[in-house]
């Protein structure tokens, strides 16, 4: 085992980066359009439907058929790691938004009430009190995705965007079990450690006696 | 001049509902008048016309002669105090915050000191209770602080909507004894709802009664019980008879 260590050691912390790099971008920028389209959401509650319910259905594609769609556009074809991050995207969209849709709607109507009487402009309003308030169920949808990310991101090694997949496809096709644990065991890390992360900054971010009120 | 007045207000919903129906009153500078009438009367209705939560379907609101919709609602709402039943404080918000807000949200932060007069003024002691969040507070404690967050921003006129409903009977009366006090030496135009005639006797100059929209009853709250008007009489002897078969419930 440990030889096995010493000859893939510099190669699982490629791996590793590379994986961290998918899931990290891909997060970014589902973070960038998943939040601003639920706040979105919140203030037109008729796009609510057909909206989550669009990316739920994007939500439910396999993810190797994801990845083969995508690979004949233009521009996004073009390189392995562009579909793996807007792939990646797509499906960390839904718990984004529905959680911060579902965040906001959830704080306390009476308290959003004070909020406009005492003269909050909208902005205020949003910043003051809804996004502070709703910021406990946001951070469990961004604990999801990317728990969610960091997994799916495994089969983005299939259309050559590297990645710890590259590991597990490796270790399938050659029916190496320590190769494939080699991708997985990291890669379940990588989950692990971004979810506790998270869970610690929902952990700083708790409003106190919210629920108690 | 009125502080506050309805011309003629009548409030629909869009389902053609009728809350409120050709009210109108003038609220003198400085006066308190108490609003009394049973649920869905309209009184929260008429409040809200105030700051502009709600615009009127036909009929104008002037604050101190301005058309209300002509007044900038941002600014209007600042500069009136509001205090409700559930309180709304914040809850990720201290005392402090939560009583310095209005200020803050015009980009003016109170010092301490004004804090602390403020929290003093509602009768609280701000060095133990200025750092605290709204749940480390009783009922009685909370309603102070949101009365505290009303007066902060120095308005001259205050909405009260059942601010002392969800209080027991002796913290609603200390509260009652607290707002008397600080009225009497503050000046405020004050428009109190409430459904409890002993404090809209106790607390204002003015009541009126509303109806299934309408103003039934409009009197100095000194003539209130001597009215014969028989929607005050029936609306009297109703609050009468509550306290009377509450006094023997207590009794027992």
């Amino acid at each position: 085992m440990s030889g096995f260590l010493a000859q893939y050691h510099d190669e699982i912390l490629t791996l590793t980066i590379e994986h961290l790099w998918l899931t990290g971008s891909a997060m970014l920028f589902a973070i960038a359009i998943g939040v601003p389209a639920g706040i979105w959401l919140t203030r037109y509650t008729q796009w609510a439907k057909p909206v989550l319910g669009f990316v739920n259905i994007v939500q439910t594609i396999p993810s190797l058929a994801m990845f083969g769609f995508l690979l004949p556009l233009p521009w996004l074809g073009e390189s392995a790691a562009r579909i793996a991050i807007v792939a990646l995207t797509g499906y960390a969209l839904l718990p984004i938004i529905r959680n911060t849709y579902a965040g906001i709607r959830g704080v306390d109507p009476t308290v959003t009430g004070v909020a406009r009487a005492l003269g909050m402009t909208g902005m205020q309003r949003l910043f003051k009190v809804e996004l502070p308030l709703a910021a406990g169920v946001i951070l469990a949808g961004l604990r999801t995705a990317t728990v969610t990310c960091v997994g799916i991101a495994t089969i983005a090694a299939a259309v050559g965007a590297g990645g710890l997949g590259e590991f597990i496809f490796r270790g399938v096709a050659s029916v190496d079990n320590r190769l494939v644990l080699a991708g997985a065991i990291p890669a379940a890390l990588l989950a692990l450690g971004a979810d506790a992360l998270l869970g610690l900054v929902e952990h700083w971010l708790r409003v106190p006696g919210a629920a108690k009120l | 001049m009125a502080a506050i007045e309805f011309r003629d207000v009548s409030v629909k919903t869009a389902e053609g509902r009728v809350l409120l129906d050709r009210v109108s009153l003038s609220l003198e500078e400085g006066t308190t008048t108490a609003v009394l009438g049973r649920s869905g009367s309209g009184k929260t209705t008429l409040l809200r016309l105030v700051n502009r939560m709600l615009d009127p379907t036909s009929g104008t609101v002037f604050i101190r002669g301005k058309e209300c919709e002509q007044h900038n609602v941002i600014a209007l709402r600042r500069g009136i105090g509001y205090v409700i039943q559930e309180t709304g404080l914040f809850p990720h918000f201290t005392v402090t915050r939560n009583v310095g807000l209005v200020p803050e949200l015009s980009g003016k932060h109170l010092l301490k000191e004004k804090i602390h007069e403020l929290l003093d003024q509602v009768g609280l002691d701000a060095e133990k209770f200025a750092q605290r969040y709204p749940h480390q507070l009783s009922g009685g404690q909370r309603q102070r602080v949101g009365l505290a967050r009303a007066l902060a921003a120095g308005p001259s006129i205050l909405l009260m909507d059942e601010p002392f409903g969800a209080l027991d009977p002796l913290t609603r009366a200390e509260m009652q004894d607290m707002l008397r006090d600080l009225l009497g030496r503050l000046k405020k135009t004050v428009l109190l709802v409430t459904h409890d005639l002993d404090e809209a006797l106790y607390l204002a100059s003015r009541i009126v009664l509303l109806e299934e929209g309408r103003v039934v009853t409009d009197v100095a709250a000194e003539d209130f019980l001597r009215s014969d008007i028989p929607a005050a009489k029936a609306y009297a002897e109703a609050f009468r008879r509550g306290q009377t078969d509450h006094d023997q419930e207590q009794g027992e």
